[in-house]
């Protein structure tokens, strides 16, 4: 009796251990958020979207150009991105034998696991070093190459869940391979593709380390792609580790501003892909 | 025999449209650029480091000294630091996220389980800026006042909890990597206990077994490998963390027993001293560091595919 009553014991604290694990894991979002909200929310304005950063001891300044910087560096990664990622999916699900797409399987996901700072590196050495000036350029290129693994994966996952019966019915009426594909196969499964795009896009606007010495900093207006710019993720580094009171409460603005952008992604890409699927269902 | 251009171009167009052959080879080329890519990133890698690779040998391994004055360099600091931080957050992040993982495996109803792991697959969309810059404001002032003395005064005695208390160094970088690792461990863990046949819990259960008993007994052990598996994917993570370990792990380029002191990990230091670094011995031993990084997770993350592979793909799904 002793000894039932002991393992029964040992069972209910061992079973409300497991929940104050998944309560502590999973307040820490809305610790964050908490935290983001309350020292962030005083210094979210007008100025905030349409001034540039001012000198610490000035006040009313904001971080137009870096939100207008991470939009186009962001633009180019997609740009390079979303046709290598889109059109690579395709050839893994449905022209691929068998080694060249494990092959490439496996490298993307090697890519996927390559630390962003490695990835800064590389963008350094192949376009900062012959270009000789830091631009928004190789800033895109390095976010592009974190977005590829994810938009190529996604695109194969959700084409292999497009049904057989669907290429057969196009194959069977005389359309050639390419017309099914285009016609038939990824309208089917555009909804997923979207998601893809969103998280890729939502993972890669958040990033810093690859673009710390890739697209630089700019305390002023970038007149070009060519030119060092300014994004809001390396400015909330910068104004965070500096020693200024004004700057601290800018970082907090923009790290607000920049999570409630990658949270609003990441629910978009769910709500598409929940009525993707019941779209297919009705 | 010449046919008639317009007929030409039409032939073309069809065979842009039609040609199975074109698209073929139009998509395996941007397929293949995937794998060109990362050919050539090894590439740069190496032959950037080569002065430094030059200079230094394997020493560079292992030499304790960083000084940009006298350009002598060794990443033993960087190194060491980046395995005791990961290590420390590790221990703190895996009896926590397996923990979680069991409770939203076996315990919760389905709803339940899906809107937590839904929020917590949102915690690892969080950038990693941002968990520096709470980092910075809330977690190592409450280091520096509380929780740093308290550990001094009780764990006083053992050489890691020695030493001013800062609250910038290993243990707070530690902390910081622990709650950006566990998002993974839970939501891995729960995909391979999820993937245990329910036969092995029933049959557990039918033997006598507690709940606790079955799961920590049977279903954990059924699902081991997929769970380090999730381990060594977190772990791939934290070696490569840059942004928040950057914020508060006080860049020290010494190496320190105790956990409290300031150190230095190596993507902190590429983050802090690429763009400043002017003599190409320098720059070349942070690619190096970077080089080094990238084998220490290309290794971790090739154990963690297989491993979370042989067990996903084993057991069927719970229904």
């Amino acid at each position: 009796m002793d000894r039932i009553a002991r393992r029964n014991l040992l069972n209910n604290i061992m079973l409300s251990l497991t929940g104050v694990c998944t309560f502590l894991t999973v307040s820490v979002l809305f610790v964050i958020l908490g935290f983001l909200v309350w020292n962030g929310i005083g210094s979210v304005d007008w100025n905030f979207f349409t001034k540039l950063p001012l000198a610490p001891g000035e006040l009313g300044g904001g971080m137009a150009n870096a939100i207008v910087g991470s939009g186009v560096v962001i633009l180019i990664a997609v740009v390079i991105g979303v046709p290598v990622g889109f059109l690579g999916g395709i050839y893994l699900a449905e022209f691929g034998g068998k080694t060249v797409p494990m092959m490439i399987r496996y490298t993307a996901d090697l890519l996927n696991g390559v630390p962003s700072i490695v990835i800064g590196i590389f963008a350094w050495t192949i376009l900062v070093v012959p270009m000789r000036h830091f631009s928004a350029w190789a800033g895109g290129f390095a976010l592009s190459l974190m977005m590829v693994p994810i938009g190529l994966r996604a695109t194969e996952q959700f084409l292999r869940g497009v049904p057989n019966s669907l290429r057969e019915g196009s194959l069977a009426l005389g359309a050639s391979k390419t017309r099914t594909i285009l016609s038939v196969i990824v309208p089917a499964a555009k909804q997923g593709i979207l998601t893809g795009l969103i998280l890729g896009v939502a993972r890669v606007a958040g990033e810093t380390a690859p673009l710390l010495f890739t697209s630089l900093n700019n305390q002023f207006w970038a007149t070009s792609a060519n030119e060092p710019t300014a994004t809001l993720p390396v400015m909330i580094f910068t104004h965070a580790i500096s020693p200024y009171e004004d700057w601290h409460r800018q970082a907090w603005a923009a790290g607000l501003v920049l999570l409630a952008l990658v949270l609003v992604a990441n629910l978009a890409a769910r709500w598409v892909l929940s009525r993707g699927v019941a779209a297919q269902r009705g | 025999m010449a046919a008639p251009p317009q007929s030409r171009a039409r032939k073309f167009v069809k065979l842009l449209v039609n040609g199975d052959q074109v698209s073929h080879l139009v998509t395996l080329l941007f397929a293949g650029s995937v794998f060109l890519v990362t050919v050539m990133l090894v590439y740069q890698l190496w032959i950037h480091s080569e002065p430094s690779r030059g200079k230094f040998g394997f020493s560079f391994l292992w030499k304790q000294v960083w000084d940009p004055v006298t350009g002598e360099f060794g990443a033993w600091p960087f190194i060491y630091g980046t395995v005791v931080t990961s290590i420390v957050a590790l221990l703190i992040s895996v009896p926590l996220g397996v923990g979680a993982a069991i409770f939203l495996a076996e315990l919760a109803p389905p709803r339940l389980s899906n809107a937590c792991t839904f929020l917590v697959e949102l915690l690892a969309a969080v950038p990693s800026v941002i968990y520096g810059l709470l980092a910075l404001f809330t977690l190592v002032p409450l280091m520096r006042s509380y929780i740093e003395p308290f550990l001094k005064k009780t764990l006083g005695f053992l050489p890691w909890f020695t030493g001013p208390a800062y609250g910038l160094g290993y243990l707070t970088a530690a902390l910081i990597l622990a709650i950006m690792t566990f998002p993974f461990i839970i939501s891995i863990s729960r995909e391979s206990l999820l993937a245990v046949p329910r036969e092995q819990r029933e049959a557990a259960l039918a033997l006598g077994a507690t709940q606790w008993e079955s799961t920590w007994k049977v279903v954990v052990p059924y699902a081991r490998l997929g769970i380090i598996g999730s381990v060594f994917l977190a772990l791939a993570r934290a070696l490569g963390e840059t942004m928040a370990v950057t914020m508060v792990i006080g860049n020290n380029t010494s190496v320190h027993a105790s956990l409290l002191a300031p150190g230095y990990t190596i993507a902190a230091v590429i983050a802090n001293e690429f763009t400043e670094a002017t003599d190409a011995v320098h720059l070349s031993s942070l690619v190096e560091l970077g080089l080094v990084l990238f084998g220490l997770t290309m290794v971790l993350n090739a154990m963690a595919q297989l491993l979370i592979l042989a067990t996903t793909g084993k057991g069927s799904k719970r229904d």
